[in-house]
């Protein structure tokens, strides 16, 4: 078995991939919350159904799941290449290109660069790279404010909110709540402002204009960057992403390294995979794509920021690595179970849900996270609908064992856990153990009323605080087995 | 035919009229059932919270056990997926080549109850005869890593007597996962909520399904709830004739 020693994690204390609590603790919290799960059961059954007919419309959506995976797989075995390309096409064409190794240096950079410009505002697509950073924190230390142009996001953050979807960052709000929000927190807005929808999208649209005329500097994530050409990709809905990749004098873009693929012929792959698994549309509304500077047309000032932040260490586990391989479309976290009731805030990470659950403790070692791998029932939902066929149930098992695997060897103490699984362990081994096993379980006939349990010690008080647990029967199937057929039977070590 | 069967350790342990089920319908086909003794468990209960070093010794037990049988049979959808997904993964991580060889070997002769009936023994209509409003719970282990598909409602539909009722959301987690239902149980919980919602939306008196894993959970659910529901695995049904007096 390997380990993962050498590569650097993301840092702590800065960015947002560790939550305040463990999963079970945060996710309790969200359960009790009936708007909540009103809201989310509502929107993830809507894109779901979406999703499905315009998946549905084409007849060789496996061969084009397929084309993804094998671009990404390709990719990341040659990840190191391909990114000296990117730097080398992106920097002929005019623009700056920064590697950063984490959210700290990442975040030095891009405050310095908006700093040269002497701009206090920048005007921000939607990005969850900059979000897993804490860019925005890093920006308002150092005197600058970030207005996010997204609408979801601009929700969350005059909410003083955390995202908790990665392509509908406010699902955890319904419209009632939005009206609320934009009333007490936008300055300019109209104090009669009812929630109907189309009223709501006009306020963000009368507010944001102002922001994207004035401002200086724009700040973007990409969905993808064309290492042939050095082109950047960005995929939106609302337009707000084309004002700011066209209007500001300076575009600074912050991309993770993986996010790089060889040709456009690669991109016409992921342009079809991607909007049908997001929002359920055959095609999104807008796709902006730069390469470089154009003098005398948008930007004039180009820098690209390539971020690590764990993601080298993510690469360093031949299991786990097809994480990297996500193009954020969030199928996974609409048919996850498990998020549908909890919502994206109980994983503690911008990247929540079940792909969430196997990137963020990969990015940040899986003890920082040691809660996420095990928020599945391993259902796997979530690998049926992947575009890029990640198979996240097996990840999760395998960074369950990473994590047992860890803690035993930085533990001389095994847990109750532990020592309940080499028990069992030992016992199941031996069919004589497991038969002796099975007649003390009889034992349990005494916790039973009425041919139930209906409660049980920890851990397994955990079962019967909602569900009974069936008495053992008078007979096992072998005892039975062996009354009606004697004593053995056909096996070969038999 | 001569099938082994591995009953699963839970099975064998809590609910072993499952397994008595699967010999009654079996022989009643005109097969040979032999119980294999020195069977355990498959460790997918280990595997899947994490313990594959403890898992090992449970996966060369199934490969020794049942080597020299020609077809297994599996009356439970996750253990069967654990046999074919898990066990060579586990061998091969931990160095045991030859061991995950013979596992992915064995994995190929080993089937799901509904599995053995519709692609082996080629039968979908079993002689059962069941008079009950039924629903049917497709488990996600039986449906997304075996692809069983629509075999157990075949079988299920060619039941005399039977009322079976469709499923809202069939195709959705109950929510048990393994010790999931333990380390998570308030989120396990709340995702069982909803799919006994479903189940008593449907007016039904069983809710029956392929693994005994997922109707301990369910069934611990409606009975909690005394909502009068019973639970009953899919090859009791099938083995239900007249003179049961079912």
């Amino acid at each position: 078995m390997s380990t993962f020693l050498g590569m650097p994690t993301a840092p702590r204390g800065v960015g947002h991939l560790r939550g305040a609590d463990p999963f079970p603790v945060a996710a309790r919290r969200a359960l009790g919350n009936s708007q909540l799960r009103r809201n989310l059961a509502k929107a993830t059954t809507t894109i779901r159904a979406k999703r499905a007919r315009v998946v549905g419309e084409l007849p060789d959506w496996e061969e084009l799941r397929e084309a993804g995976r094998s671009i990404k797989a390709h990719t990341l075995a040659h990840l190191d290449e391909y990114l000296e390309q990117l730097e080398r096409e992106v920097t002929a064409r005019g623009g700056a290109v920064h590697f950063a190794r984490d959210a700290t240096e990442a975040n030095r950079i891009v405050t310095a660069l908006v700093r040269a410009t002497g701009s206090t505002e920048v005007v921000k697509v939607k990005s969850i790279a900059t979000d897993e950073i804490g860019l925005n924190d890093a920006l308002a230390e150092a005197g600058i404010s970030a207005i996010e142009t997204d609408l979801a996001e601009l929700i969350v953050q005059l909410g003083h909110d955390r995202p908790s979807h990665i392509l509908v960052p406010a699902i955890h709000r319904n419209r009632a709540e939005i009206r609320d929000i934009f009333l007490s927190e936008m300055d300019d807005v109209d104090p009669e402002l009812t929630d109907v929808p189309s009223a709501l999208a006009e306020a963000a649209r009368l507010h944001l204009r102002r922001k994207f005329l004035s401002a200086k500097v724009g700040i973007s994530g990409a969905n993808f960057a064309v290492a042939e050409t050095g082109t950047l990709c960005v995929v939106e809905s609302e337009g707000n992403g084309r004002m700011c990749l066209t209007l500001p004098e300076t575009l600074i873009t912050v991309m993770g390294i993986e996010k790089v693929i060889p040709s456009w012929t690669d991109l016409g792959v992921f342009l079809q995979l991607l909007p049908r698994s997001a929002t359920g549309e055959r095609m999104n509304p807008y796709t902006s794509m730069w390469t470089g500077v154009t003098p005398g047309d948008g930007p004039q000032q180009f820098h690209l920021v390539l971020l690590d932040n764990g993601r080298t260490a993510a690469l360093a586990d031949p299991v786990g690595r097809p994480a990297l391989s996500c193009i954020r479309c969030s199928a996974c976290l609409n048919v996850c179970p498990v998020y549908e009731r909890v919502g994206g805030h109980a994983y503690g990470s911008v990247y929540p849900g079940p792909i969430g659950a196997i990137l963020s403790p990969m990015l940040t070692g899986v003890e920082d996270n040691a809660s996420l791998p095990y928020a599945s029932s391993l259902c796997g939902a979530c690998y049926d609908v992947c575009p890029v066929k990640i198979d996240i149930p097996s990840i999760l098992v395998h960074l369950r064992a990473r994590h047992v695997e860890e803690a035993r060897s930085a533990s001389r103490v095994p847990s109750g856990e532990a020592l309940t699984m080499a028990a069992a362990a030992w016992v199941m081994a031996s069919p004589s153990r497991f038969a002796a096993a099975q007649r003390g379980g009889r034992l349990g006939k005494m916790l039973g009323r009425g041919g139930v349990i209906r409660r049980l010690p920890p851990p397994l008080s955990g079962w019967t605080q909602a569900r009974d647990a069936p008495v053992p029967p008078r007979e096992t199937f072998r005892q039975w087995w062996r009354r009606e057929h004697g004593p053995d039977d056909g096996g070969a070590g038999s | 035919m001569r099938i082994a069967l591995f009953v699963t350790c839970l099975a064998d342990t809590l609910y072993p009229q499952a397994g008595k089920a699967t010999v009654r319908l079996l022989e009643r086909l005109g097969h040979e059932v032999v119980f294999p003794s020195a069977q355990t468990c498959c460790g997918q209960m280990h595997v899947n919270t994490g313990y594959q070093r403890e898992a090992l010794p449970l996966i060369r037990n199934y490969v020794e056990t049942f080597g020299g049988c020609d077809v297994i049979v599996v009356p439970s959808g996750s253990c069967t997926a654990s046999i074919r997904h898990q066990h060579s993964m586990v061998a091969n991580r931990l160095g045991e080549a030859e061991l995950a060889r013979r596992a992915d070997e064995l994995a190929k002769r080993t089937y799901e109850l509904s599995e053995l009936l519709v692609d082996v023994l080629r039968v979908e209509e079993v002689g059962a005869y069941f008079p009950h409003r039924v629903v049917y719970h497709p488990t996600c282990h039986s449906l997304r890593l075996l692809r069983v598909g629509d075999r157990p409602l075949r079988l299920l539909r060619n039941v005399a007597g039977i009322d079976l009722v469709p499923l809202t959301d069939a195709e959705g987690c109950c929510g048990f996962g393994g010790t999931f239902a333990v380390k998570n149980a308030d989120v396990s919980t709340a995702v069982l909520a909803d799919k006994m919602r479903n189940v008593l939306a449907t007016g039904a008196e069983v809710c029956t399904a392929g693994d005994s894993s997922c109707l301990m959970h369910i069934g611990g659910g409606l009975s909690r709830l005394k909502t009068g529901v019973r639970t009953m695995h899919l090859a009791e049904i099938l083995a239900s004739t007249r003179d049961d007096g079912a």
